[in-house]
């Protein structure tokens, strides 16, 4: 499996990370050669193996239906660059 | 649902369409607390304030699963008639946009843990189908953006962020707007029996994307378009209506549809492109490494099973067989397990078909009106269960019952001691009866001859005579009466 230009700026766009085009080349290389890493793994036979999920031995936690949290507003705001009545404002995002 | 059904058809210019839909409901699981976190799952709420470090995706934070999520899940597969996954898995649906700060939905792709079932859906009284359930899943409800407190920002509140819900997929087994309806309003009525999800369309607790295509009959699936979160049921029917029409106009022009997600917009009764949902649709998913897979047991499953309350199905089943009820009205009443309550306490001990007719058309067309619902209604199920006995027992006529109703609705009371106070018996004493009969006769020498030739015409003498006594003479009585006067 490999990458070209065109799919790294397509990574870059749907995670919204700013890549400029002279990046791209040094990028596609990095991430090829990674790839490339990886790909040692499927020299590995797994037939007939279960696809693994987790590798811990033990059932997942779970939690009482309480309410335990929240009523933190400033908590939660605390990074915004901006924020108004209590809302993260965001440059207009609309369909 | 593989043999085309000509009736549901439609006519285009070129001839005969089949529509085929298929649904995803999302429905909010009934819940104190979110699906990962400890804040509120509660509607509403200040801005922000219903709002976890894990809802807001704070680095470190670790989702834990709320256990009361995974059984209402469960149980609404088990109300499904579905195949439970004791084992299942959490991936994450990748997309970017502001309303959801962890940059993805943590969602049930490959595992869910609802497998395949089925809801039986009553479309008319006369026809009944039976829609495939393909999957339900349990994943996270995004934040919400406002995009009118102002003209070149957006508002984001996380409250709904992380809220727990049932993406429940349907089969493409719909082949009308009208099967689609009654498959959410059925879909809805088992959510609210089982208590897993309040049904609620107009704050978002129940939400619709429709999947439409259209072929000719006997084909191969045509090529669907998705019309996203249509929020009631009336729109849903609407949605699916143009949007058929709409394809069936590209066909017969020679066009080809485009796979995409379109949105409903009721005001212009049509559905749009919403061209910028296309490319998200690479949702890179794989398995949460912050969730081991869920796992438990049969005896988990059996034992919700175990407490399951009586489904619509077989309540509407039961009632038909119990009390002889006509199938369609035994529908009608279990669409709302507070209404099938009510007509078991009214036609406790009583004539059943009698009661369940005046819960259906003089309770329900009441409470309809007023738009209540039968939990505020304000005839009980023992004062309208009282009104029933004296029909039964020939105290008041029918049409003084309705009346009797009315007072009860608007002023309260015990319904035996309205009739005695206001003097609404019914008057069964012939003499008195036979009194009015005669005047009535006597009054009108010119109808007497008209019905004599055209019997039809008693009709109008009873109405007279019902007239005279106030409604309280005993129809029988009269109808006997003047059939033997008039000689008819």
């Amino acid at each position: 499996m490999s990458v070209d230009p065109a799919v790294v700026r397509r990574i870059a766009h749907l995670s919204r990370i700013a890549v400029e085009d002279k990046e791209v080349e040094r990028l596609n290389g990095e991430i090829n050669a990674i790839l490339t890493f990886v790909e040692t793994l499927s020299s590995v036979d797994v037939a007939g193996v279960e696809p693994i999920a987790s590798v811990l031995p033990m059932q997942m936690k779970k939690r009482a239906d309480v309410v335990t949290d929240g009523g933190i507003v400033d908590d939660i705001l605390a990074n915004a660059p901006v924020r108004e009545d209590n809302y993260f404002v965001v440059p207009k995002v609309v369909e | 649902m593989s043999q085309p059904a000509p009736s549901k058809f439609i006519k285009g210019a070129t001839g005969d369409w089949e529509v085929v839909i298929g649904m995803e409901i999302h429905a909010q699981v009934t819940s104190h607390a979110k699906l990962f976190s400890g804040a509120s799952a509660e509607y509403g709420g200040a801005p922000n304030d219903h709002v976890s470090l894990v809802d807001a995706a704070m680095p470190g934070m670790l989702p834990v699963i709320n256990e009361e999520c995974v059984r209402q899940a469960v149980r609404t597969g088990l109300g499904l008639e579905a195949q439970i996954n004791l084992r299942s898995i959490f991936d994450r649906k990748n997309y970017f946009y502001p309303d959801l700060p962890q940059g993805y939905q943590i969602s049930q792709f490959k595992h869910p843990i609802v497998g395949e079932g089925t809801v039986i859906v009553d479309v008319s009284p006369s026809e009944r189908i039976t829609v495939g359930i393909e999957r339900l899943h349990l994943e996270q409800d995004a934040g919400k953006s406002l995009h009118d407190l102002s003209a070149t920002e957006s508002h984001v509140d996380l409250n709904r962020s992380g809220v727990a819900l049932m993406e429940i997929v349907s089969k493409p087994d719909m082949r009308s707007a009208e099967e689609a309806r009654a498959y959410v309003s059925k879909l809805r009525t088992i959510l609210r029996y089982i208590g897993s999800c309040d049904g609620n369309m107009e704050q978002g607790s129940l939400r619709a994307d429709v999947n439409v295509s259209v072929r000719r009959p006997g084909e191969g699936l045509g090529t669907r378009c998705e019309i996203k979160n249509v929020n009631s049921i009336r729109f849903i029917g609407q949605a699916i209506e143009v949007e058929a029409r709409r394809q069936i106009g590209i066909l017969e022009d020679g066009g080809k549809i485009d796979q995409e997600t379109r949105l409903f917009d009721p005001g212009k009764g049509e559905t749009r492109s919403m061209r910028s949902k296309e490319e998200a649709h690479d949702y890179r998913y794989f398995p949460d490494p912050d969730l081991l897979p869920l796992e438990f047991d049969q005896a988990f499953v059996d034992a919700l099973k175990a407490q399951l309350p009586e489904l619509p199905d077989a309540k509407r089943a039961r009632f038909i067989a119990e009390y002889g009820l006509p199938p369609y009205d035994a529908g009608v009443l279990v669409m709302e397990r507070a209404s099938a309550d009510f007509f078991e306490q009214t036609a406790k001990g009583r004539d059943a078909k009698l009661a369940a007719n005046w819960v259906i058309n003089e309770l329900f067309g009441r409470l309809n009106k007023e738009g209540l619902d039968v939990a505020q209604s304000p005839v009980s199920a023992a004062a309208l269960g009282a009104i029933i006995d004296l029909i039964s027992s020939d105290v008041i006529s029918g049409k003084i019952a309705k009346d009797l109703f009315e007072i009860v609705w608007s002023e309260g009371g015990d319904p035996k001691d309205i009739v005695e106070s206001r003097g609404l018996k019914q008057v069964t004493d012939t003499g008195a009866i036979e009194a009015a009969v005669d005047a009535v006769i006597a009054a009108n020498p010119d109808k007497v001859e008209q019905a004599k030739a055209k019997p039809t015409m008693l009709g109008w003498f009873v109405g007279q005579v019902m007239k005279q006594t106030g409604g309280k003479a005993n129809p029988q009585a009269v109808n006997d009466l003047l059939k033997q006067k008039l000689g008819v």
